[in-house]
């Protein structure tokens, strides 16, 4: 029997300016077997949402092929069911009108639409709120319409977009675990799971497989099989053991890259923004107790609340600057940034622009271009220009605003925002 | 950013209150007041009418820089009457409740009828010279900018978020400081967004305000309008083409110098963080901003203010306590002096209608209303029909809208007085029926206000919305049924409202149009008020006004009002 739902070599480009492309997604294979849960675990950025854009018939590949039930898919498919992060309701229809809009798109009796309709509401318990319109109903009743509106469609996938994200952390894990009981119980009209998301924890409670994505472009990395008992504990040591390595696999393959190119003094590195504040805020958590220095990075985002698309980023601009260490899903503290945790603000700017100018090539080229001109100013087009040789306007973008909040943190140069100027004045 | 319609709709009252009635009849009596008084200042107007502009082209750029300036003359006095008018009404209860109705009336008495009216007053501001018929020149384009911009920084005002105003509080800044760092700021963008509509709104009147023709005065100031003015009369089409090239390249300049970099500049007060959007840019921003001379210039203002901001003293304990003057005194002196304005007015209008009017006018002048009503209704249905798919088709292409926003910002501005030779042709040609085929040219330039919103309200759609109406297959019908169409309701009725006060104004240059000495006329209010603005007939000017004021507000009141409520109920997007 063929699969669910095949992916082959697939790529995806967007249009960038001056007639290039950016190449989102690349040669990324993977499928969905009957009876699974399989989860896309990545970074943002990676290209997670795109993909599912894709297997819904959302959006066309620009290279390889998608097949469901081995038939190509060209467009949205009847057996393909999405919910998407923010439920997406209308908010003009009652409950009960949003859950059968998709099969009075199919063009079924009324009777039948209705009694789908109720069967599927009954199904996801948002009994007695069929009149209501989505505007009164909370984050998480209304991703139950989101569930109900999908359901109802009787597909054999269901692809979720982040589906738990925008709920608070109580809505979303009473949301989990009846979605789970669910589908173990077999009371889904669907035959597999496709879910994007970012929450590692999420990830392991759920699927039987996930797949680890990683960026610029988008690729399936590589696998992780998850094979314990449902109903999953969180504080099982074989639950934490996954997790962990789940951790380990995504840090590492970056942060050897980025030793690559600080190595090479390499200015084009993509930087995402982490603020010093963060940066500072993580190391004073990190040098207090229960860590004293070193910390598993799974007890660290669980216990500072930290996602782990918020975790990652800080960590690795601490690695960058060499405060910190991240190796096998740890975080340890460096001498300097021990030094850091005890100083006070103005030894901090200093250890902090120390950091920039030895660390991150290009946070060293501009002060040395601004040191060098006579009227110790440049405008930011010079380093957008050169940065966007190397990567997409985005994120060029945001290196370059990244590099701003630290420049000013650390009083290593200065920008004016109206002129869009960078400068050595600062005003006084 | 949100764009309201220039109407007041916050009151979710269905039929006109006695404030409307108020502020109706004080309009209406000071109308009259002029319009009586200036009976007895006829004659000293021989001196600069007679004399004839000249076609050549080459006289083009100065016209061009003339009419420029009077557009940018009336804007600054429009911003002088805007932002105090505005303030005033949104701080004060008590003067919120007249001046807003006020505003609704103000809006809808056509440019025609203030300056048909007031024109004599100007001229004999200095007899025989030029000057007072620029000031009449500029009054009128005056009329046609400000209402609009006023409700917009009132609107703006009433929305300042509840925590920026009480921050400002909490660090003692003065009433003034409060206005300048918060509430001004805050209102700047949608301003800035109607400075632009009321541009398009002078050029569309920009013949009737300089080429003035009430009665016996006949004044052609030099500038664009009268040109296309004389190039109608003479027939001469290739003036006509050479107008229309100078008007579009006033209107280029206008935007690239000015517009541009305003909202370039204004970005930095959008409170709203709409994801995706790009900031807009200007050149002339950049160059502005880099330029010394523009840093000497705004110095001493900077200045200025800053030490404006001194002057009053931080205001904290009693002075800062929010303050109403709720004093019985007060109320008492206020609703005095108000009972004795209308009581004035009413007395004015009663006599006005004792000595001049007969039920039978009246009853013409209602018919007329009837007629122009029916052709306005149905001309904003057919644009309706025609821009909204266009409009969601076009929103959903980001990459087009770009393009297509300057486009129709221009066709917007205009005037219905270019297209009298191509409209009076063919009427004459296939003999049709000018009751009919003169009404398109009332949508001309307000349909676009459809256009705009429609685009907005599409490329506002959040794509996961649209993901999911993909995902569950809706297609057709049912797209547009039920995805589409409630989706982009609100903006629409926004472009709706707008559009339909516009096109009561646009009537009193549509339903009469010219052609050398052909003259073409559909039955209407706005051709009733345009003859008799014509041959000086006072009488049917404020009689003609009056109905059309009362027809726009009511069907303000008992059609787009309602409709705006259950937009903002039902259809707005979470």
């Amino acid at each position: 029997m063929s699969n669910l739902l095949d992916v082959i070599n697939v790529k995806r480009t967007f249009p960038r300016g001056g007639g290039e492309e950016l190449l989102v997604l690349d040669e990324v294979n993977l499928s969905l077997k009957d009876g699974e849960i399989v989860g896309i675990l990545g970074r943002s950025g990676a290209g997670k949402s795109t993909l599912l854009r894709l297997i819904a018939g959302l959006a066309r590949p620009q290279g390889g092929q998608l097949t469901y039930m081995g038939a190509p898919i060209h467009g949205p498919v009847p057996g393909v069911a999405m919910v998407f992060q923010s439920a997406a309701l209308f908010p003009w229809l009652t409950v009960l009108e949003n859950v059968q809009l998709g099969l009075e798109a199919q063009g079924l009796p009324s009777p039948e639409i209705r009694s789908r309709a109720l069967a599927a509401i009954d199904l996801i318990g948002l009994d007695g709120y069929e009149s209501a319109y989505p505007r009164e109903l909370s984050g998480g009743m209304r991703q139950r319409v989101g569930f109900a509106r999908a359901l109802v469609m009787h597909p054999n996938i269901l692809l979720m977009d982040e589906p738990f994200s925008a709920l608070d952390v109580l809505t979303a894990e009473n949301l989990r675990t009846d979605l789970i009981e669910l589908w173990l119980g077999k009371k889904l009209p669907i035959k597999g799971i496709m879910m994007v998301t970012h929450n590692i924890e999420e990830a392991v409670l759920m699927c039987d497989r996930v797949l680890l994505m990683s960026s610029n472009p988008g690729k399936v990395g590589s696998e992780v099989l998850i094979d314990l008992p449902h109903p999953r504990e969180r504080t099982s040591p074989a639950f934490e053991d996954v997790v962990d390595k789940i951790y380990v696999e995504m840090t590492a393959r970056r942060v050897e890259r980025m030793r690559q190119a600080q190595g090479a003094g390499n200015i084009a590195m993509a930087l995402s923004h982490v603020s010093p504040n963060q940066i500072s805020g993580l190391i004073e958590a990190l040098a207090a107790q229960p860590y004293d220095g070193k910390a598993d990075l799974p007890d660290i985002a669980y216990e500072q609340e930290l996602e782990v698309d918020e975790l990652f980023p800080v960590a690795e601009a601490m690695q960058l600057l060499r405060l910190a260490d991240v190796e096998g899903g740890d975080i340890k503290l460096t001498h300097m940034g021990k030094r850091f945790a005890d100083s006070d603000l103005n030894e901090r700017k200093e250890i902090f622009s120390r950091a920039l100018t030895t660390h991150v090539p290009l946070a060293a080229h501009i002060r040395r271009v601004l040191d060098e001109r006579a009227s110790h100013a440049a405008p930011k087009t010079r380093f957008l220009d050169e940065l966007e040789d190397h990567m997409a306007e985005d994120a060029a973008e945001e290196t370059l605003k990244t590099i701003v909040s630290w420049a000013r943190f650390s009083e290593l140069f200065s920008y004016d925002d109206d002129a869009a100027l960078f400068s050595l004045e600062n005003p006084t | 950013m949100k764009i309201l319609p220039p109407v007041s709709i916050e009151a979710r009252r269905l039929l006109p209150s006695g404030w409307d009635l108020l502020a109706a009849m004080l309009v209406l009596g000071f109308i009259i007041l002029f319009a009586e008084a200036s009976k007895n200042l006829m004659g000293p107007l021989s001196g600069i009418s007679g004399q004839t502009l000249s076609l050549d082209p080459r006289l083009l750029p100065g016209y061009a820089v003339r009419t420029a300036m009077r557009m940018l003359l009336a804007m600054g006095v429009s911003l002088l009457f805007a932002l105090p008018y505005a303030t005033w009404a949104a701080k004060s209860r008590r003067a919120g409740t007249l001046l807003v109705p006020l505003l609704d009336i103000l809006q809808s008495v056509p440019i025609l009828s203030f300056l048909s009216v007031t024109v004599v007053w100007f001229l004999a501001l200095s007899p025989g010279r030029e000057f007072g018929a620029e000031l009449a020149c500029i009054f009128a384009i005056f009329t046609s900018q400000a209402w609009n911009m006023a409700f917009s920084f009132y609107q703006s005002l009433r929305t300042v978020p509840e925590e920026l105003e009480e921050a400002g509080r909490m660090l003692g800044l003065s009433a003034w400081s409060r206005f300048w760092r918060i509430e001004a700021p805050f209102g700047t963008p949608p301003l800035i967004w109607n400075m632009m509509v009321s541009m398009s709104g002078g050029w569309f009147f920009v013949t009737v305000s300089e080429a003035i023709s009430v009665g016996h005065t006949n004044i052609a100031l030099p500038g664009i309008g009268s040109y296309i003015a004389v190039a109608i009369a003479q027939k001469n089409m290739t003036a006509i083409v050479y107008a229309i090239i100078a008007m579009l390249v006033v209107i280029i300049v206008y935007d690239q110098l000015m517009f541009r970099p305003l909202l370039a500049w204004a970005d930095r007060f959008r409170m709203d963080e709409t994801a995706g959007d790009d900031a807009p840019e200007s050149w002339a921003l950049t160059m502005y901003r880099r330029s010394k001379l523009m840093d000497l210039i705004t110095t001493p203002f900077d200045w200025l203010m800053k030490w404006s901001y001194r002057w009053q003293a931080p205001s904290f304990g009693i002075r800062g306590a929010v303050r109403e003057m709720d004093s019985r005194v007060a109320d008492v002196i206020w609703y005095a002096i108000l009972a004795a304005l209308s009581l004035y007015g009413g007395w004015r209008i009663w006599s006005f209608a004792q000595a001049y009017l007969t039920w039978g006018e009246f009853g013409e002048a209602v018919g007329l209303g009837f007629l122009t009503m029916i052709r306005i209704m149905v001309l904003i249905l057919l644009a309706s029909l025609i821009w909204t798919p266009i409009g969601v088709y076009i929103g959903l292409r980001p990459k087009l809208s770009q393009v297509v926003q300057p486009i129709a910002q221009f066709l917007a501005a205009f005037p219905a007085n270019i297209l009298f030779p191509f409209a009076v042709s063919l009427i004459i040609y296939f003999q049709l029926d000018p009751d009919i085929w003169l009404s398109p040219l009332m949508v001309l330039g307000t349909q676009w206000y459809i256009l705009f919103n429609v685009i907005a309200g599409a490329s506002v759609m959040p794509k996961e919305l649209r993901d999911a109406g993909d995902n569950m297959g809706l297609k057709g019908v049912l797209w547009w049924k039920r995805l589409a169409l409630p989706a982009i309701f609100p903006y629409y009725l926004t472009g709706a409202i707008a559009a339909t006060g516009g096109t009561w104004n646009a009537s009193i240059v549509a339903e009469v149009a010219n052609w050398g000495s052909t003259t073409l006329r559909a039955h209407g209010l706005g051709a009733y008020i345009a003859g008799a603005v014509a041959v000086g007939d006072f009488r049917r000017v404020v009689l003609g006004t009056a109905v059309m004021a009362f027809f726009v507000v009511v069907l303000n009141r008992i059609i787009w009002q309602p409709l705006y409520w259950l937009a903002e109920r039902k259809y707005r997007l979470m």
